[in-house]
């Protein structure tokens, strides 16, 4: 039945219809589960608290009812405010959420699009979100917002260099920019001849993961590099004059961004929707056969929900950067660290 | 350089917290459904014991942010003594504390020469209307129901102990 189902060939506007509703779930569902595991629960856990536990079980439709407070909050516009720009900077951000999870792919066929120039397109449109940011600081006519809209607009750009470089490193490896061929090459390439685990590139571009994983880090202005919305000084940067229904898509913006890296970082450097080579030759499967568009997204699930993890860790447990300290890390450190990263890539690639 | 960098050992400082709070519970507790005792000499609210009063206005001249309402008026009390002229007294017309307003410095608690107010560690008063946080005389007399004794001073202390009346 499921052959049959795989089988069937669907109009163009059948399947863009579908994929329309699948990447709205595909970016809400996992910012929904993050937010509460990770969000609500496991800095409760972290601070020895319990976090939300009356609405549903363990505080689980916690999200809900914040989504019905955050709808019925008035939509306030500053009287000075540029109405129209601070009206359309949520949508610019959320946006580019949404351009990103276009090109992650969930299974050999489970993608959106598969185009050749994946990575370059996603590290692309990810840096729209500045101009939506610097709309929204700009627009708000409010000290705060102006402030945190110009740090963060300095702050995406010098972290958007490592992010770029520690992926070349990757790119280099690979030698596609198709994200289905990066998992394709990390399945299938052996290490020394061994190929049980096939080559996640988490083992040989080590460097190039922990500058990703600290740029994006940054990208998504988390603490320790959340100088931009630095709540002790800035009340919380270009989202002060936001309410309501346009403070709720920063916040869907914000977290769902974090787990599209997250997935991004899990294809470029965990061999994505693939499971390792010797569990399909256990299973008696191709590495790429029509199961695994069933099993592709819910190891992509877990993968992502590990770096989350990993990013929310790091988030609640450092104090933050000053904002000299931060501009010297992005460009006194990461960059010259990623430049060698992919001279040294380049090099082995020649020599092996 | 310590062996395991800060950096590192912050991230195990958070992980431990998790791994406790998990598997032996938090150090919060779920307030509607289980409650803290409050400590003994907790400042919940201010209560009143009526008889003591004798409207000296003290409490309410010191109190910082004047949200204490006291009228009264004078009256001719039977004398002690058979014989005697009768006494001239303040009676209590009205005693309002505002806890809309009251910053729980307990000032006039402390400057009552007659014993007549007490520090209650009952805490759940609240309203949902701000007016309704004005307590009056009898509100005011129904917590003293809910004043501890007062605890024992430390071993070798020569001040007695004061007593509350009940």
């Amino acid at each position: 039945m499921i052959s049959m189902l795989l089988a069937a060939e669907f109009a163009w506007w059948q399947t863009t219809a579908f994929k329309l509703v699948m990447a709205i779930v595909a970016v809400l569902i996992p910012a929904g589960t993050t937010v509460y595991l990770y969000l609500f629960k496991m800095v409760s856990f972290m601070q020895s608290r319990l976090g939300p536990m009356e609405a549903g079980p363990y505080g689980s439709m916690q999200l809900l009812a914040e989504l019905g407070k955050n709808l019925q909050k008035e939509d306030i516009f500053p009287l000075k405010a540029d109405r129209a720009v601070f009206a359309l900077a949520p949508y610019v951000v959320l946006m580019s959420t949404f351009l990103l999870a276009v090109v992650i792919p969930f299974g050999p066929d489970a993608a959106f699009t598969n185009i050749d120039v994946g990575v370059y397109l996603a590290l692309a449109v990810s840096s729209v979100s500045v101009i939506g940011i610097l709309m929204a600081g700009w627009a708000s006519a409010s000290k705060y917002s102006l402030l945190g809209g110009l740090r963060a607009a300095g702050q995406l750009i010098a972290y958007e260099l490592p992010l770029i470089l520690a992926v070349v490193g990757v790119v280099i490896q690979a030698g596609t920019l198709n994200l289905q061929g990066i998992i394709a090459a990390q399945n299938q390439q052996e290490i020394f001849g061994w190929g049980a685990i096939g080559n996640p590139y988490i083992l040989t571009q080590f460097v190039g993961f922990m500058i990703f994983m600290i740029a994006v880090q940054a990208e998504l202005t988390q603490v320790p590099f959340d100088m931009p919305i630095a709540e002790s000084e800035l009340v919380s940067g270009y989202m002060t004059e936001y309410s309501g229904f346009r403070f709720l898509m920063f916040f869907i913006g914000e977290f769902a961004t974090a787990n599209i890296f997250a997935f991004l970082a899990s294809v470029l450097f965990l061999g994505g929707w693939s499971v390792p080579p010797f569990v399909t030759d256990l299973l008696g499967i191709a590495w790429d056969s029509n199961w695994m568009n069933f099993i592709g997204p819910l190891v992509m699930l877990t993968k992502m929900l590990l770096l989350t993890f990993i990013i929310y860790w790091v988030r609640f447990t450092y104090p933050r950067f000053r904002e000299d300290q931060l501009q010297k890390f992005a460009w006194k450190f990461l960059i010259p660290l990623s430049l060698l990263n992919i001279f040294a890539t380049g090099v082995l690639k020649v020599v092996f | 350089m310590p062996l395991v960098p800060g950096v590192v050992s912050g991230l195990g400082v958070t992980f431990k917290e998790i791994v406790k709070t998990v598997t032996k519970g938090a150090e919060t507790v779920q307030y509607p459904h289980e409650k803290e005792d409050p400590a003994p000499r907790a400042r919940g609210v201010i209560a009143l014991h009526e008889e003591n009063c004798t409207a000296c206005m003290l409490c309410s001249r010191e109190c910082p942010d004047w949200c204490i309402y006291i009228e009264g008026h004078k009256e001719l009390a039977p004398p002690r003594r058979a014989g005697g002229k009768p006494r001239q007294v303040n009676k209590l017309d009205r005693f309002d504390i505002d806890y809309g307003l009251c910053m729980y410095c307990g000032i006039c608690v402390e400057v009552c020469p007659f014993e007549a107010l007490f520090w209650s560690p009952e805490y759940e008063y609240s309203e949902p209307k701000i007016a309704d946080l004005l307590h009056d005389k009898t509100r005011l007399g129904q917590w003293m129901e809910t004043v501890p004794d007062f605890e024992p001073y430390e071993g070798g202390a020569e001040v007695k102990i004061k007593k509350v009346p009940r």
